[in-house]
């Protein structure tokens, strides 16, 4: 079975082709980070007009990289949600009718669905059960996953995403949009001992994250230092490690409440390397493995949609002729496969 | 020529197929139902016309001005229709095909299309019918506020489209003397969209799917925010 996937619900248009047998066999992806990085953050309305100029193009890239034609494709996969709702509604439409067109069978899939799996395409994919943070710019959460379709959201932020928080307190500090990762690299500069952020929620128990407050805090700290790039710097740190610390905790706690020996991380601030760092060195303590998807498939990718389609498809769920979009989705109304 | 035409630019829901000379469409007025609606109608024409996808010579869509989601997903449903088969594509504006609506339905030869485009303004467009009886535009298609609008010479003018619902009194004051009649409840409706769709093929006009791209009109969608630093450097 040979499955394209076609994902679109943010800023990223992303294409692949994945195989039962083979594997993940080819993928493409476009990024509209430039386009809205002038206005500090992405705009709905110009996302759905670069998903409709980009998405075809990119699935003629991605069956002409694996040297694949219709008559190989056995059915196509599509992010129906959440998401920016216009954004959805072009890989959607696109996917969906070219699935009618071809006559195969076509599934919409959950965006986190395809986080949390995303592990599964890497050489040594962790078994089943395990705990998943999933941390990006639009969501964190954790969540047991006891087996395909099987999720139990443990806990996720009651405000801003990890991400988002990051993004937001690069922007106070004026390092740009998204300035997440340039955030990440100028931390590597600052002094660990300088400042100190609250841990949010760690001191109660239960998972939910609150990252809001931490930009405010931030913004007073740079307003009582002597706003030089020493300081600029030393709060990066410190920002970092408040977050990272606060994920760290949350992902302990989660691992010996429900006894699991397995942790993985996926989405966008999965890619920062100090978190990465802290992790693998605390599930060493608990005798846990963590994984990881490689870095670009810790963003939003075709390759989660395709595979987490396949499976889907494989076990026979298959959508009628409507083009499913759904901005708002828990995960745990997903049916088990 | 065997051509099939989906709308999903306002409130309407339509798709029709020609096969050679015969004519079979669907038209539901279903506001926010289009996902539901678009494929199944499409899979029931080609169901009645005993054909597949693979046997279309062309697709056609409506190219907007409309809702922008609206001629997103008539746009895709064209794009993936059309990509999956290699089929040329005619990207048709839905306010030529309200004008196509009058000229054939009213004895109409003059027809000015209006699509409401919120925020205070109009899509709008005047048409007058060729010899063979079809829409023909004059002049160009534009965004304006209703009280902006580029008048026609002469009467005998039909209006048509929601935007003569919504601006009525100012459409039609402007309009004196040379209005004829007026319907805002007007919707496009691809069945109408079929012979424009095939006069445009015939003038080379199809692309391929990758360009079956809308047509907003409006292009200003955001606002650029003025340079100045969260936190100033000293």
């Amino acid at each position: 079975m040979l499955v394209l996937g076609v994902e679109s619900s943010c800023d990223e248009t992303g294409v692949a082709l994945v195989d039962a047998h083979q594997g993940l066999i080819a993928h493409e992806l476009y990024s509209q980070v430039e386009l809205h990085a002038e206005y500090g953050g992405v705009v709905p309305e110009l996302a759905s007009r670069d998903h409709i100029r980009k998405t075809l193009p990119l699935i003629r890239q991605t069956l002409a990289d694996a040297g694949k034609q219709a008559t190989d494709i056995s059915g196509i996969s599509y992010t129906a949600g959440p998401g920016l709702m216009g954004a959805l509604l072009v890989g959607a439409s696109i996917a969906r009718s070219l699935a009618w067109a071809w006559q195969v069978p076509a599934i919409g899939i959950h965006h986190m669905e395809g986080h949390l799996l995303a592990p599964m395409l890497e050489d040594s994919p962790p078994e089943f059960p395990f705990i998943a943070l999933l941390v990006s710019g639009g969501h964190s959460m954790l969540v047991q996953v006891s087996g395909v379709g099987q999720y139990q959201i443990l806990g996720e932020s009651l405000d801003d995403a990890a991400g988002e928080a990051f993004d937001k307190t690069a922007k106070l500090l004026d390092l740009g949009y998204p300035g997440g990762p340039a955030l990440a690299k100028l931390a590597t500069q600052g002094n660990a001992d300088a400042y100190h952020f609250p841990r949010p929620m760690t001191d109660r128990p239960g998972l939910d994250f609150s990252f809001s407050g931490l930009k405010t805090f931030a913004l007073n700290t740079w307003q009582n230092s002597p706003q030089n790039e020493q300081a600029r710097a030393d709060i990066a740190r410190a920002f970092q490690d408040a977050v990272v610390d606060t994920l760290a905790i949350k992902c302990r706690r989660a691992l010996q409440q429900t006894n699991l020996r397995r942790l993985i991380v996926a989405g966008g601030v999965g890619a920062n390397l100090h978190l990465r760092q802290k992790l693998k060195d605390d599930c060493k303590k608990l005798n846990a493995e963590v994984y990881y998807p490689r870095p670009e498939f810790c963003t939003d990718n075709g390759a989660m949609i395709a595979y987490a389609g396949m499976l889907r498809l494989q076990a026979g769920q298959v959508d009628d002729l409507a083009i499913r979009t759904r901005a708002r989705w828990s995960l745990e109304e997903l049916e088990v496969v | 020529m065997k051509l099939l035409a989906v709308d999903t630019a306002t409130e309407a829901c339509s798709a029709a197929l020609l096969i050679d000379d015969d004519v079979i469409a669907r038209y539901q007025v279903a506001p926010r139902e289009h996902t539901q609606l678009i494929l199944p109608m499409c899979d029931a024409l080609l169901s009645e016309a005993g054909i597949t996808t693979a046997q279309l010579d062309a697709v056609a869509f409506g190219r907007g001005p409309g809702s922008f989601t609206g001629v997103r997903i008539a746009a895709g449903v064209a794009q993936g229709i059309a990509f999956a088969h290699d089929l040329p594509v005619l990207c048709i504006s839905t306010l030529a095909v309200l004008a196509q609506q009058v000229v054939a339905n009213k004895n109409a030869t003059k027809v000015l299309a209006c699509i409401d485009a919120r925020m205070q303004e109009i899509y709008w467009a005047a048409y007058e019918s060729d010899e063979q009886g079809m829409a023909s535009l004059v002049g160009k298609e534009m965004v304006v506020p209703p009280a902006n609008v580029q008048l026609p010479r002469g009467q005998g003018w039909h209006g048509a489209g929601s935007g003569w619902q919504s601006y009525t009194d100012i459409l039609v004051q402007r309009m004196q003397g040379q209005l004829v009649a007026w319907d805002g409840a007007l919707l496009p409706d691809a069945r109408y969209m079929l012979r424009l769709a095939q006069q445009a093929y015939t003038r080379g006009e199809a692309v391929t799917a990758d360009r079956a791209q809308p047509i907003y009109l409006r292009d200003k969608v955001a606002n650029k925010p003025a340079k100045k630093p969260a936190l100033s450097k000293h």
